[in-house]
């Protein structure tokens, strides 16, 4: 399986904000079969990079290829299209809008019907309507809120939305899932709901690449880790490995054992 | 599924409301009211998809009804070409406008659009009023012919009144469907979050393109069937004051609402009226309406009123029995 060519592979990734390098020549490898995680303190790069594997910014230097794809440049929705899905830190579920409908618009990319289609509710909107609502459903009860699918997405309690984020980012069917801390926040019995959740993605065939503050969620769940600190990847393996990287002490479980 | 009975059951009382209401309104004077209140609630309709869903300011939308209007004048009087023709020919240019518009500005965030329409609308009021050999200048042009089916000229109130209806009977059909669609789902996506709609697989720059391209047709057809309705095309109906109006009509019958447009254009116009003998003071007194409406009615007069059925409904829910939304954090004790 590991002679497989990676499903991610970022080259030299360098982003520039005015004097401020954010990421600095990162380069990082996802293979397809494996849970990856990227971790490191606050203001490491990590949201920056996620920003620029989805499309979100422009990288200042450096290349992205995803399923082989020349990926850097493209705006995010061409991204989304080529089967890569992510969440966001700051949980962005649409207002107005309920938990379902949320989760509907997961299906974007997997849908064709247009304007006319939805003005004069032609048969290929009503098919695709009711196809999407069944994988919708199928998806909310992965995550365990099927019983919640008709409330109000913005009312939900935290910790539902950012699993209702994770079922509107699975919807689209992807190869790879971003989740930008999705342990930021929840409780202990969360975290663990989170962290099978995580683990259960593989078996649907969608990789996950997770940054994450919480060390023993990446540690449970990943295979792959890596390190950043200053925009810079200090460090990248086994989980096993990294808990006792001398560098990465330093730079960031040390940070946490001082206080 | 209860929520698409209910529309359901709206749109045929709607309907029966429509039928039954000239055998109440019998003077001239209120038919014709009737159906300038159709005819500004399909341009408001337009500016509701834009605004309401798509999360888009447009305050330059009178020069749309305008090139409809204009179009379908000066093609049906000067040269003669036949008035639906002529009414598809405006219909056609102004989502042409709309979209040459559209391209830059819509790719940008923020409301630059507003900023492109508003000056669009100036510019287009004042070539309706001064290119005197097309338009026929500040006098406008005269003696635009009826709209005819099957050989029978609607040039009465009552037969315009129900092709006016009718057109907002299906538009407003036409809103529902795209509200629960794909397509409506998307724009409320755009409206709330962009970067997350983008991220989802959403071309937000090509669907604010699309309903600001819808609005400005819908837009043109009103003008058009305004046109035709008082025989007549001036400049002053078509200017900034109008695109104003418009603004006004979608946000106080309430944004995102598919009544909204048909409620903020019956108290608009039914107030430009009501206002009218109080002369020069009639544009402060609306102002002061408005200002009032949106502090009382924040969300305009038909969610706000919708939102308060609802609470008058729903049974009261005794104390701390109900957590506030939003507020509810990630913990639990």
């Amino acid at each position: 399986m590991s002679a497989e060519e990676p499903i991610l592979q970022a080259c030299g990734l360098t982003k520039r904000f005015g004097g401020l390098l954010a990421v600095d020549a990162v380069d990082l490898v996802v293979p397809g079969d494996q849970v990856t995680a990227i971790i490191g303190p606050n203001g490491a790069g990590k949201t920056t990079l996620f920003n620029m594997l989805s499309g979100v910014l422009r990288p200042t230097h450096g290349t992205i290829l995803f399923r082989g794809r020349r990926t850097d440049g493209l705006p995010p929705h061409v991204i989304a299209g080529l089967g890569l899905a992510r969440t966001f830190q700051n949980v962005r579920l649409f207002e107005g809008m309920s938990l379902l409908d949320n989760v509907m618009v997961g299906r974007h990319t997997r849908t064709r019907s247009g304007m006319l289609d939805a003005a004069f509710a032609l048969p290929r909107a009503r098919r695709e309507e009711r196809a999407g609502r069944a994988i919708c459903m199928e998806a909310l009860e992965f995550v365990g809120l099927a019983k919640r699918a008709d409330d109000d997405a913005q009312s939900l309690p935290f910790g539902h939305q950012r699993r209702a984020e994770i079922a509107r980012a699975i919807v689209a069917e992807p190869r790879l899932v971003l989740l930008d801390e999705p342990a930021a926040g929840l409780n202990t019995r969360e975290r663990a709901e989170l962290a099978a959740i995580i683990t259960a993605l593989a078996q649907r065939g969608i990789t996950p690449l997770l940054v994450d503050h919480d060390m023993d969620l990446v540690m449970d769940i990943s295979h792959r880790v890596s390190v950043l600190n200053r925009g810079r990847k200090i460090a990248e393996g086994p989980p096993r490995r990294i808990q006792s990287d001398a560098a990465v002490i330093e730079a960031y479980l040390g940070e946490e054992i001082a206080c | 599924m209860e929520r698409r009975f209910r529309t359901w059951v709206a749109l045929v009382v709607f309907a029966a409301v429509l039928l039954a209401l000239p055998l109440l309104v019998r003077q001239p004077y209120y038919r014709t009211i009737l159906v300038f209140v159709g005819i500004n609630a399909l341009a408001a309709t337009g500016l509701n998809l834009l605004m309401g869903y798509a999360g888009q300011v447009s305050l330059g939308h009178a020069a749309f009804v305008g090139i409809g209007g204009y179009a379908s004048a000066v093609l049906s009087v000067n040269l003669g070409v036949n008035p639906w023709a002529a009414m598809v020919a405006g219909v056609v240019a102004a989502s042409l406008i709309a979209w040459l518009i559209g391209i830059p500005t819509l790719r940008l965030h923020g409301h630059y659009l507003a900023i492109a329409t508003l000056g669009f609308g100036m510019i287009v009021s004042i070539v309706f009023a001064e290119w005197r050999g097309l338009t026929g200048g500040v006098g406008g042009i005269p003696g635009v012919p009826a709209l005819r089916v099957a050989g029978l000229a609607l040039d009465n109130h009552l037969r315009f009144y129900y092709l006016v209806w009718t057109c907002l009977y299906a538009t407003v059909i036409a809103t529902s469907n795209i509200s629960n669609s794909r397509l409506g789902r998307a724009l409320r996506a755009i409206r709330g979050s962009e970067i997350a709609a983008q991220t989802t697989g959403i071309n937000t720059g090509s669907y604010k393109l699309q309903v600001f391209v819808l609005s400005a047709a819908l837009a043109a057809l009103a003008g058009s069937l305004f046109v035709h309705y008082i025989s007549f095309a001036s400049p002053s109906r078509f200017g900034f004051a109008y695109s104003i109006e418009l603004v006004v009509m979608a946000v106080l019958g309430g944004l995102g609402n598919m009544w909204g447009p048909i409620v903020g254009s019956g108290v608009v116009t039914a107030l430009g009226e009501l206002l009218r003998p109080l002369r020069d003071l009639d544009v402060p007194a609306f102002g002061l309406i408005l200002v009032l409406v949106l502090i009382f009615l924040p969300r305009g007069v038909t969610t706000s009123l919708g939102l308060l059925v609802q609470r008058l409904r729903a049974p009261r829910p005794t104390n701390g029995e109900v957590a506030p939304a939003n507020i509810v954090g990630a913990g639990e004790p």
